[in-house]
């Protein structure tokens, strides 16, 4: 366990992306979300830049656009909000292919559907090139307090134990037949999950005694200490510099 | 209800931010007094359980289902700051390494789904219980009346923040309504298992639940010869617990919160005026159905009205403030009395 299990949203790889210490990743792709945000709706071609750079980027890292547009189905329930939008918002309506559209709608639901996609994909590209376990430890680096840290930590090392233990109960509920159809079954849904809660805790506990019986002392020992040369910063300012040169342009221009 | 990227403008991802941070390192303090040097691994255990329970999910009505938030349910078994950070921690994992949930609107996402409904849910939840006799019933109606009015105030609490800045052009009654009606439903959903769960766990491991520890029995000493006695702890005399801490943080978040409110209020008329000029008229704010309230009409007005309405959100601000702050005040205290208690 103390290897990193592979996690299918890592896309293990030695490309210059993958290579670049998590510490300058993180505020990377915070920063270029926090551009594409600010950058205004109205300029259309700003959004086709950003969207073009986290391409080269993930051309860059060989990440397939396949792997990303299969991790994309997170975003489709706003995409069907965004879709609502134009019909059910406010002032003027205008003509499209014979329904009334609200322009406004129009407007927000092409606002949100860019952004929400273009901080998705970020994203995506974060957590491919970058090992859950690195992440941490960048974040680490960052100066996150420390709690938190090993909060996330701990959770992401125990996350699959416990949605296996989840999903063995669901096999066994289902082995006895049991199907959740309306609120009757509540019930025996509630006990799995106070059987969960239980079990969890128990584990937690476990964990720390053998973490103190192994000299633990509030503080993870930090194995192997990257740190990041003013090249790599450099490298991972790239993105977040082209857009923010993308959106001073666009707000000059609007 | 994850929020993503674009759905609110800057200033209030920001301020939301600016919150959210606060908040956690709030309960960075108070979670090590609920778990002391356990906090990381019990914590971590928790967030990796509450992350598996938001994906149980439970059928609501015919055909529809809905899945747990859990951050009453958390509150309930390890206590409400463990519980705050673990949720936070869910979402930002969730936000990080699924991508569910935009990068700039973590703060909106923690400061609701983290912080208004573990709060919100703790605050009915010690209410109830303080006030119902001691037994596990009342324990377990607390959980599901914390839970079910925890989840319709942490939407109304996304209507709030949409009517301050959100993107989309929509009816905010009617946002208000749509939101109001379906959590309200979720949240009878969420408080009906909340409390089931509960009481699951009270019934196998009734030291588990943080929320049940005025649950324990005195200790009862018999003698053979029928004699009894009831063990009464000693009181511990009452640790000097400064509050000065507490309150130069609470007017700490007060003008920081005031601040960035004002901010926003300030930059917001820019963008009404934007929009409004982008359309030839201002159709939007006519049709608007709070132009009655300060906020909803200051965009198109005199320069008065916006100071007053920088005000208005300024004092708002701190007023909810001081309320959110005194409830953690009281929180934290009564929890030392009951901590030092249990040591005794």
């Amino acid at each position: 366990m103390g290897a990193g299990h592979r996690h299918q949203l890592y896309r293990p790889g030695n490309t210059v992306v993958h290579r670049l210490p998590p510490q300058c990743k993180l505020p990377a792709v915070a920063a270029f979300a926090v551009v594409v945000v600010a950058t205004p709706r109205e300029v259309f071609w700003a959004f086709g830049v950003y969207a073009l750079l986290l391409a080269a980027v993930a051309s860059v890292a060989r990440v397939p656009a396949s792997f990303m547009l299969r991790r994309m189905v997170i975003e489709v329930p706003f995409v069907v909000f965004a879709v609502a939008l134009p019909v059910i918002g406010l002032g003027e309506r205008v003509e499209v292919l014979g329904l009334s559209l609200s322009a406004q709608g129009l407007w927000a639901a092409w606002n949100i559907l860019a952004k929400a996609t273009l901080g998705v994909m970020a994203s995506i590209l974060l957590a491919a090139t970058t090992e859950p376990r690195m992440m941490l430890l960048g974040a680490q680096r960052l100066r996150l307090p420390s709690l938190l840290v090993q909060i996330a930590m701990f959770m992401l090392r125990y996350m699959d134990v416990i949605l296996d233990e989840m999903r063995r109960m669901r096999v066994a509920r289902e082995s006895r037949g049991f199907a959740a159809r309306d609120v009757r079954h509540l019930p025996v849904l509630a006990k799995s999950a106070g059987a969960l809660f239980i079990r969890s805790y128990e584990r937690g506990e476990r964990v720390h005694l053998a973490m103190l019986s192994r000299g633990y002392n509030g503080s993870m020992p930090i194995m192997n200490d990257a740190t990041a040369s003013a090249r790599s910063w450099a490298t991972a300012a790239l993105l977040p510099a082209a857009a923010l040169a993308t959106a001073v342009l666009s707000w000059s221009v609007s | 209800m994850h929020v993503p990227d674009g759905f609110f403008n800057a200033p209030v991802s920001i301020a939301a931010g600016a919150f959210a941070a606060t908040g956690l390192g709030v309960c960075l303090r108070g979670a090590r007094r609920e778990l002391d040097d356990r906090t990381a691994p019990m914590a971590g255990l928790v967030a990796a359980f509450i992350f598996a329970v938001q994906m149980l999910n439970f059928p609501v009505a015919a055909g529809t289902s809905g899945h747990l938030l859990g951050g009453t349910l958390a509150a309930v078994l390890v206590g409400p700051y463990t519980a705050v950070l673990c949720v936070a921690v869910v979402l930002l994992v969730q936000g990080f390494f699924f991508a569910d949930g935009g990068l700039t609107a973590l703060g909106v996402n923690i400061t609701l789904m983290a912080i208004v409904t573990t709060v919100v849910g703790y605050a009915v939840f010690r209410l109830i219980v303080r006030s119902a006799p001691r037994s596990r019933t009342a324990v377990s109606v607390a959980a599901f009346a914390g839970a079910a009015v925890s989840v319709p105030v942490a939407a109304m609490g996304f209507t709030a923040l949409f009517w301050v800045g959100g993107t989309a052009p929509i009816d905010v009654s009617s946002v208000a309504i749509a939101m109001g009606g379906v959590h309200v439903l979720i949240g009878l959903g969420e408080g009906v298992i909340t409390a089931l769960t509960v009481s699951s766990v009270l019934a196998v491991r009734p030291d588990l639940v943080y929320g049940a520890r005025g649950l324990k029995a005195p200790l009862v000493l018999r003698t053979a010869g029928g004699q009894s006695t009831e063990v009464t702890p000693e009181a511990a005399p009452e640790p000097a617990r400064s509050a000065w801490p507490l309150l130069a943080g609470g007017a700490l978040v007060a003008v920081l919160l005031a601040g960035v409110v004002s901010f926003y209020a300030s930059s917001s008329p820019d963008g009404l005026e934007k929009v409004a000029s982008d359309k030839g008229l201002n159709t939007h704010q006519e049709s608007h159905p709070l132009g009655g309230s300060p906020l909803a009409g200051y965009g198109g007005k005199a320069v008065g009205d916006q100071r007053l309405a920088v005000g208005v959100a300024g004092v708002a601000g701190v007023g909810i403030t001081v309320v959110a702050g005194g409830a953690i005040f009281y929180a934290v205290r009564r929890r030392g009395r009951v901590a030092d208690r249990a040591r005794a």
